[in-house]
């Protein structure tokens, strides 16, 4: 059993899933933002592997995106940063990438340079399931989990097609459009939440637009396994950029809370 | 998919999963109306009554005294709005409204495709956005103007580069954000199956009349057709026709201030493949994936990428591709100007320099059929500018 898997199977409560872009603002400082995010109760770690052009991402991500390249962030810099972070904790690890620096580098070396660093499993937001046999292939082999991200506009007919070709857990966009902080949780989230029920065993996770305790718990009730939270996470470390100390403190305090009310 | 989108390896659909159902909905709505001969007439209608097509196939005695050889000029210029560009607008417009799409949005970098969208949203009443890089609002000020003349809402993209690359990727922001009632009207052949097939058949319009025009006129074919390529729709629509005959296709980026300085746009001569905006083909990145900054004299070839299309036809080797530098662009722009009395947008001087620089390759006999893709009105400013500096 993977990391993942293990992670929600042992889990008593919906997992918190945590992202922030790796390198973002440095090497450095990004290791103690996954300290933090990690002391503070994350349950599955989810790392952005930076991009010039991420056109999935909302302002807040694509500027963080922006400092981890300005930083000289290359993916041996995002293994270096996995492999840090392995030294001192077992916390399952996801990469969030855009399928040009995979494409680039070779899908193969990509995915074994991350097997190897500890990367548990990897989503590519520009890769639909049409796009990815070759990738799944790979992952296959490397025993990496292949995530897919399921939308609102996402048929029965595809979600199927996805659910099979998925591991790990399923990442459903709760909204339409980009990464960013909203004020609610739509009533389409949670009627996405109930349409891919029928079609899966698979762990459901809710993203994108979620940020408060309030929301975490609309996913949860609704009977989400998971939530993902990102540009909240992102917009702490921007308001504290060059104070580390304080950084730490409210990523921490910030992750406790929603824990709390999971 | 397997065979569907692709040319040869290139193409596909690489984009975020709520855009697949809009993608998948606009190729069955496409691959209805490619048949429907009713859809055909519509647009064969608005292209001779609205256009001003078919547009003429201009014999340059002057230009072809001075470098002899017969220089043809396929007088895309003459399109209402300045530029091919309305061939494809009208086209998908047409078709977002049988789709029952209720918003255009669009991207522009010269701002011309801006434009030939503006002019359809009005023509068939459809609101439209366009998204451009801020520093494009700047060098092209007149285009802005226009647009909101004709009732689009400009919007200013300040994100990365602020040039065409970002204005393509708040475009798909916004169509992500509001996939159910937006239409995304791509202006070039790049972006995810099947754009970069619909643009090539709204523009294929270009080489079937220049094909006709030169056998009436000439009784026979060119040797050579030169056309610029950014994302490469100009290029891909004159091509297209001539692919299976024996004629020479040039196509012709922009080298900026010289490949060896780093600041072009020269996708094909010198980049890798990579993924961009939901296509794969050739793409100006770095070694890690990220993708470059881009320059060029003109903004509509300020692009990283290009036509899915055009990568296969460059690897079969049916296509040359090649750059000219700034200068020569220059030149070409002020060399027709004064010999023709025809002033070219700084894109289509990228042809013109082609031939002006590899005159010699062509005998006194020879056809050359040049790609006039737009005209220089919206160019006049900048290059006023630039000659003062130089």
């Amino acid at each position: 059993m993977g990391r993942i898997e293990k992670a929600f199977a042992s889990a008593k409560k919906p997992a918190f899933i945590g992202f922030t872009v790796a390198g973002d603002p440095d090497k450095t400082t990004c290791i103690r933002i996954a300290r933090a995010l990690i002391a503070g109760g994350t349950d599955i770690l989810e790392l952005g592997v930076p991009f010039s052009d991420p056109v999935a991402d909302g302002q807040t991500i694509q500027k963080a995106d922006e400092r981890a390249l300005a930083a000289g962030t290359t993916p041996d810099t995002v293994f270096e940063i996995v492999t840090e972070i392995r030294k001192e904790s077992d916390v399952p690890i996801v990469f969030l990438t855009y399928y040009n620096i995979v494409y680039r580098r070779g899908i193969e070396r990509f995915y074994r340079e991350a097997k190897d660093a500890g990367v548990d499993g990897i989503l590519i937001a520009d890769l639909p399931v049409e796009e990815s046999e070759e990738v799944c292939e790979v992952a296959a082999l490397c025993g990496i989990d292949p995530v897919f991200l399921i939308t609102q506009t996402t048929s029965d007919e595809r979600i199927k097609k996805i659910a099979e070709k998925a591991r790990g857990f399923l990442y459903l966009v709760a909204v339409l459009g980009v990464t960013g902080v909203r004020d609610q949780v739509s009533d389409g989230a949670i009627d996405l939440l109930n349409r891919v029920r029928k079609h899966t065993g698979l762990p459901l996770a809710l993203g994108f637009g979620i940020s408060t305790p309030a929301h975490a718990r609309t996913c949860t009730r609704a009977g989400a396994e998971g939530v993902i939270v990102g540009s909240a996470i992102v917009e702490i470390v921007e308001k504290n950029l060059g104070k580390p100390v304080s950084m730490e403190r409210d990523l921490r305090t910030y992750v406790s809370q929603m824990k709390k009310d999971l | 998919m397997t065979t569907q989108g692709r040319y040869g390896k290139y193409g596909g659909q690489y984009v975020s999963e709520t855009l697949m159902s809009a993608l998948i909905e606009l190729e069955d709505a496409y691959s209805r109306v490619y048949k429907d001969p009713q859809f055909t007439r519509n647009l064969t209608d608005l292209y001779t009554e609205y256009a001003g097509r078919e547009t003429p196939l201009t014999f340059c005695p002057n230009a072809s005294r001075e470098l002899g050889c017969k220089i043809y000029l396929k007088r895309e210029d003459l399109v209402h709005g300045g530029s091919h560009k309305l061939n494809n607008t009208l086209g998908q417009a047409l078709l977002a409204k049988q789709m029952g799409k209720k918003r255009l949005i669009a991207e522009t970098g010269a701002g011309q495709h801006g434009v030939a969208t503006a002019i359809v949203g009005a023509a068939l009443g459809i609101p439209v956005e366009v998204y451009m890089g801020e520093v494009d609002t700047r060098r092209q000020a007149l285009n802005v103007f226009r647009m909101e003349l004709m009732g689009a809402k400009v919007i200013p993209v300040k994100s990365g580069t602020r040039t065409l690359k970002d204005a393509i990727n708040e475009a798909l922001r916004d169509w992500v954000a509001n996939v159910r009632n937006t239409y995304y009207l791509i202006g070039s052949v790049v972006g995810p199956h099947p754009y970069p097939l619909m643009v090539r058949d709204f523009q294929s319009v270009i080489g079937r009349e220049a094909k006709a025009q030169v056998m009436k006129k000439e009784g026979r074919l060119p040797d050579a057709v030169v056309a610029c390529v950014g994302g490469g729709s100009n290029a891909i629509g004159i091509f297209h026709p001539f692919l299976a005959d024996d004629v020479e296709l040039i196509g012709v980026e922009a080298g900026g201030e010289g490949i060896e300085t780093g600041k072009h746009s020269a996708t094909l001569c010198t980049g890798d493949t990579g993924v961009l905006h939901g296509t794969l083909s050739y793409l100006l990145q770095d070694e890690h994936g990220q993708v470059l900054p881009t320059h060029s004299i003109s903004a509509g070839l300020d692009y990283p990428g290009v036509g899915p299309e055009h990568a296969m036809l460059r690897d079969k080797h049916r296509v040359t591709y090649t750059a000219v530098n700034d200068p020569e662009v220059l030149d070409a722009f002020r060399f027709l100007s004064k010999t023709e009395g025809i002033i070219p947008a700084l894109e289509s001087a990228h042809a013109v320099a082609y031939v002006m620089q590899n005159a010699e390759r062509f005998d006194k006999d020879d056809i050359v059929i040049i790609n006039l893709s737009g005209r220089g009105d919206k160019d006049v400013a900048e290059v006023a500018g630039m000659i003062e500096k130089c």
